[in-house]
């Protein structure tokens, strides 16, 4: 059967380009390879020849492997670029980085960015197609991919769904694109954190409804979400103090009483233990923590052989 | 699409399926340690239909695998709509069984090529057989089917098209004309 979804060509800078049905097309695809992650033989002919280039210019772990591991199964070329040790620190520009990467016949980039539009400005240079692996606040599609996967595979829809995200939203990219995406699958999504770090103007661009209290946020949701709290923000006075945010704000046993029974817990990672999420709660039955990360291997190989399996 | 002729009928297919039934059957010395796998999407009906041949005749339930040979094909490169993918599916262990590999038509023989890398990435199969119902000729790898329900002659301007009831509401197959366009 043919795929009435032409991803070939295409960039993945963030969801708001891809429509429902493509999603859903993208999740189908990503059960496919989880299967094939789960062999005891985990590897596929698929994208024999294609050279794929991953350029991280700031600090990843789980992104980055997971983006490797998914290039390596597929049995294409990788080549990773580090930042700290590259000619950019020679002083190279971004564009000249990219020419001379172009002239090596790289088919596919993966880059991550402190600033927002640096994947556009990938594509520009080279004219090939690019993936988005976090770009400042901006966004984090395959990271919301990953985290849509889990629920669709969980509960097989997203549909009238109510999910709580609680943290830090106002600076977390991983929210603006799962905001986009959950949307578009018929999600309804509320955001609960501190004023400081919950923008108002949310709910008129993401149809998001906004919750400081997180007893209110979190009444009748099906799927919770927490966020890493950035520690390094601690100095923006954004906060009073992180032992102010844990009373107001932990996911904890008595907290996630107020949701829904066997509500699925998710965090992107890395957590911080006993500061936005109880280790009971991380590591419980219902926690989805681990999944996300096996997912996300599976999303990016799904993604990598549509962009590139084809002409 | 211009039909030219239909080349089996319900019974006719039938009939060679339970002959192929046999066939592996008297081949295999029975049916100990067998799986057939068939490949999407018309390897799947047609090896539940041989498999229900092998119950009727040996009483044993021989498990179907499916094969989703998309992610193996060496033309990915080069068509112009992207396949969707649907999957595998083997829930058994294949190392040291015997698997037969179970499609309608065999033509250029590299879908077959591509069905034997797929199932050899799940183990090591003492060995692998292939049954098909169309042998059309036109090989361009040097692959051959233990089991073939009807060698049919074609040009390369022909299309076979098998149809069975599970995926088209049918039972044939037909010869039909590409069209000029």
């Amino acid at each position: 059967m043919k795929n009435k979804h032409n991803f070939i060509g295409r960039n993945l800078y963030d969801l708001d380009d891809y429509s429902a049905d493509e999603i859903i097309a993208i999740l189908e695809a990503t059960s496919v390879m989880k299967e094939i992650n789960e062999r005891d033989y985990k590897k596929l002919p698929t994208l024999r020849g294609k050279t794929v280039c991953t350029l991280f210019m700031e600090n990843s772990t789980r992104t980055r492997m997971s983006f490797e591991l998914a290039v390596n199964r597929l049995s294409a070329d990788l080549v990773s670029f580090q930042a700290s040790i590259s000619a950019l620190s020679k002083g190279e520009s971004l564009q000249d980085t990219i020419c001379t990467l172009n002239a090596m016949g790289i088919d596919l980039y993966i880059i991550r960015h402190r600033f927002p539009g640096s994947p556009q400005l990938v594509h520009k240079y080279s004219e090939k197609p690019v993936m988005n692996a976090g770009d400042g606040r901006h966004a984090h599609p395959t990271q919301a991919l990953l985290d849509i996967f889990s629920i669709w595979e969980r509960l097989g829809t997203l549909k009238d769904l109510k999910i709580t995200i609680v943290g830090d939203i106002a600076h977390s990219r991983v929210v603006r694109s799962n905001l986009i995406g959950m949307k578009k699958l018929g999600a309804n999504v509320t955001v609960c954190g501190p004023k400081t770090l919950v923008p108002g103007f949310l709910p008129e661009i993401y149809g998001c409804k906004v919750e400081h209290d997180l007893e209110t946020a979190l009444k009748d949701a099906d799927v919770i979400m927490g966020l890493r709290m950035q520690l390094e923000r601690q100095n923006e006075g954004l906060l009073p103090s992180l032992d102010e945010y844990t009373k107001q704000y932990v996911l904890s046993k008595r907290t996630i009483q107020f949701a829904k029974k066997d509500a699925l817990i998710m965090h992107p990672g890395p957590m911080n233990r006993g500061i936005e999420i109880m280790p009971e709660i991380a590591d419980s039955q219902q926690s989805l923590v681990l999944a996300q990360v096996a997912n996300g291997v599976a999303v990016r190989m799904a993604l990598l052989f549509l962009f590139l399996g084809g002409k | 699409m211009k039909t030219k002729s239909i080349i089996m009928d319900e019974t006719a297919i039938e009939r060679s399926l339970k002959r192929i039934a046999h066939e592996i059957i008297e081949q295999n010395r029975g049916l100990e340690n067998l799986y057939l796998v068939g490949i999407r999407s018309r390897g799947v009906p047609m090896a539940e239909r041989i498999a229900e041949h092998l119950k009727s005749i040996e009483n044993i339930e021989v498990p179907i695998g499916i094969l989703d040979i998309t992610l193996y094909r060496d033309d990915l490169s080069t068509i112009a709509h992207q396949p969707v993918i649907k999957g595998s599916k083997m829930d058994f262990d294949i190392n040291k069984s015997n698997v037969i590999l179970i499609d309608d038509v065999l033509y250029t023989g590299r879908t077959v090529r591509a069905a034997i890398d797929a199932v050899l990435d799940f183990g090591r199969p003492n060995k692998i057989q292939l049954c098909v119902l169309i042998d059309r000729g036109h090989r361009e790898l040097p692959i051959k089917a233990n089991y073939v329900g009807k060698n049919v002659p074609t040009s390369t301007e022909e299309i076979i098209k098998v149809c069975f009831e599970q995926t088209d509401g049918e039972e044939s197959v037909k010869i039909v004309l590409r069209d000029e366009d």
